[in-house]
């Protein structure tokens, strides 16, 4: 029950309300409502009571198993936590100068200093408040340093077939064409096509690797000599740096631009949509473009790289630093970690992803790529199942959250028909895993024996089975009161 | 298995081209096409007058598992499309071949029909995919 029709008209909890030191008593009377907003008018136990509720219908990393491909859905340790909420972090405004915001900005400069080590780029801006805005500015610098060399017939990025939809969105967003590269069967980037698409007109390739297939591409140095050669600039998409954390790094592959997620990567906690971090590393030839601000250190002292020292940048993308809370989350964990811990990070983040796909398909799953060692993540197909039992991948999905496992990314990449891209990341111990196999396979019976149960599923959750196709044609998301208070606009 | 009806003719990219006999092409998806996708939530249309070359992405038809690009496979000029899928984009699941269309083509002079795929090759493609 919403907490609006838990209301009853005068009811009054305020002991929690916060106490005004000072009344805001000059604000202007044209800004002032006339009439006081609609508020459910509760109990402080009602209050409570619904909000733990709703905590409890949560499917969180923190509740359940949660092996969403592609979006690493890690552990995100409380010490983080405990040390962003710090109340010298906390308290300090954003407008604080600099001398009085000398820890923070340590904080910053170093997260960068790390970022640069770990994935092998020239400089590092952490401003970008999410992968996607990350991504656009990774396109948007691609752009600036062809425009700045005069060299402004570069009008294409190309993108394999199997990259995330943020990519052909983010380099549409800055104005480029996408050309669409096709992935060979062994799951690497097809060289002849790459070859006849690239020429006078390629700005640049934005490349995932490991890919969202769940594969390392075996050929990225020929892919880099390739695409620099034609004058293009290579984008890398940090998206699963999870798997090669320490091991392998991106400006040694030929990089010249790469976001990392540390939403993902560095575990913060997300889902939902956000918050999100989504700095940029750069090749010493885009420093000039970085998104400011940035933090300098002179040796002694920290201080913010603005516009003033940076003229050449695309500019602000956000408010402030960015994100700063999750920043400083970041920082914390790649503290924690230290190199030998990242080193650990893409071990056993491949480990787990490697032992899940050799038990399921030992367990009679399918695999995209069986021949391939898997990366963080793999793909099982369920083509068999859907068309010998007419229990297709979306069925299997709901039925694991039934048995209280959040679902894997479903039907993607578009590549692989009835796909389920697991990730199960390096903070899983082997029995949740072991526990998955055997959840999978008691699907599988059930598919097989009852099948009705799995196409019908979920049954143990506060909501059944979604009408997807209403929610995307008509999505209602406001509660609306039957009888509206007077003067309300609808 | 789907249904390929054999006075059609076919693109590797999953389109159907029914040759109207006066110089225009009527374009939809496949029923494998349509299978892929699953229930289709809206679909994008090109303007009538639009002038498209073959190859070009004209349409967009979004499900509720991906969206994706239909491209036109033979130059020409749009002469029509299937407003009716604005409301009604399910007609494609229901019914790709007949009122499931999206658009219909007059083709340009040097459009060839012999660089589609009969539905004897199409179905040889939809079996090895």
């Amino acid at each position: 029950m919403l907490l609006f029709e838990q209301s009853v008209a005068g009811r009054r909890a305020a002991a929690q309300a916060p106490r005004q030191a000072v009344a805001p008593d000059d604000i202007p009377a044209g800004q002032l409502r006339a009439t006081p907003p609609a508020l459910p008018e509760v109990s402080e136990l009602q209050a409570v009571r619904h909000y733990t509720r709703l905590s409890q219908k949560n499917f969180s990393i923190d509740t359940h198993f949660y092996p969403l491909g592609s979006c690493t859905m890690k552990y995100n340790p409380r010490g983080c936590q405990e040390i962003a909420a710090l109340p010298g972090f906390i308290a300090r405004h954003p407008l604080a100068p600099e001398r009085h915001s000398q820890g923070i900005l340590a904080c910053f400069h170093e997260l960068q200093e790390i970022l640069k080590d770990v994935t092998g780029m020239a400089a590092v801006s952490l401003s970008p408040a999410a992968g996607a805005q990350g991504e656009f500015a990774g396109v948007a610098m691609i752009r600036a340093y062809h425009e700045s060399r005069g060299d402004t017939a570069r009008n294409e990025i190309l993108i394999p077939d199997a990259a995330h939809g943020t990519n052909p969105a983010s380099a549409i967003m800055c104005g480029y064409r996408v050309r669409e590269i096709p992935t060979g069967a062994d799951g690497d980037i097809d060289l002849d096509a790459l070859a006849g698409a690239l020429g006078a007109h390629t700005a640049g390739i934005m490349l995932t690797n490991p890919s969202t297939l769940g594969v390392f591409d075996r050929k990225i140095e020929r892919i880099a000599e390739m695409v620099h050669q034609a004058g293009g600039l290579l984008y890398y998409d940090g998206a699963n740096l999870n798997a090669i954390l320490g091991k392998v790094r991106p400006g040694d592959m030929g990089f010249d631009v790469i976001h990392m997620n540390l939403h993902k990567t560095f575990s913060t906690p997300h889902g939902g949509g956000g918050p999100g971090a989504g700095p940029v590393g750069v090749s010493a030839r885009l420093e000039p473009f970085l998104p400011i601000p940035m933090v300098g250190c002179n040796g002694d002292d920290y201080y913010w790289l603005t516009e003033k020292e940076r003229p050449q940048s695309i500019g602000r993308l956000s408010a402030f630093a960015g994100n700063a809370g999750i920043l400083l989350r970041a920082w914390a964990y790649a503290r924690m970690l230290g190199r030998d811990g990242m080193h650990r990070v893409a071990e056993f983040s491949v480990l787990n992803a490697n032992y899940l796909m050799k038990r399921l398909t030992d367990a009679g799953f399918q695999a995209a790529y069986p021949e391939r060692r898997a990366t963080h993540e793999f793909i099982i197909t369920l083509k068999r199942e859907a068309a010998e039992l007419g229990v297709n991948t979306m069925d299997f999905a709901k039925r694991l959250l039934d048995y209280g496992v959040h679902a894997p990314t479903t039907y993607f990449p578009l590549l692989i028909p009835e796909c389920l891209l697991i990730e199960p990341t390096e903070t899983e111990d082997r029995r949740t895993l072991d526990d998955f196999v055997t959840i999978m396979q008691c699907i599988a019976g059930e598919a097989r024996e009852t099948p009705e149960v799995v196409k019908t599923a979920p049954h143990k959750l506060p909501v059944k089975r979604l009408d997807d196709v209403l929610a995307a044609r008509q999505l209602d998301l406001r509660w609306r009161p039957e009888n509206p208070p007077p003067g309300s606009s609808d | 298995m789907s249904d390929i009806p054999s006075e059609l003719l076919y693109t590797k990219s999953h389109e159907w081209v029914r040759d109207e006999g006066d110089g225009s092409v009527t374009i939809g998806i496949t029923d494998h096409a349509q299978e892929l996708l699953g229930d289709l939530v809206f679909v994008e249309l090109p303007n009538v007058g639009d002038e498209v070359e073959a190859g070009a992405d004209c349409a967009v038809v979004e499900s509720v598992k991906a969206a994706s690009d239909v491209y036109s496979p033979l130059p020409g000029e749009i002469v029509a499309v299937n407003e009716a899928l604005a409301e009604a984009p399910e007609a494609i699941n229901e019914s790709p071949y007949a009122e499931g269309w999206l658009f219909r083509l007059k083709l340009a002079e040097q459009a060839d029909l012999g660089v589609l795929l009969d539905a004897d090759a199409y179905r040889a493609l939809e079996d090895a995919d």
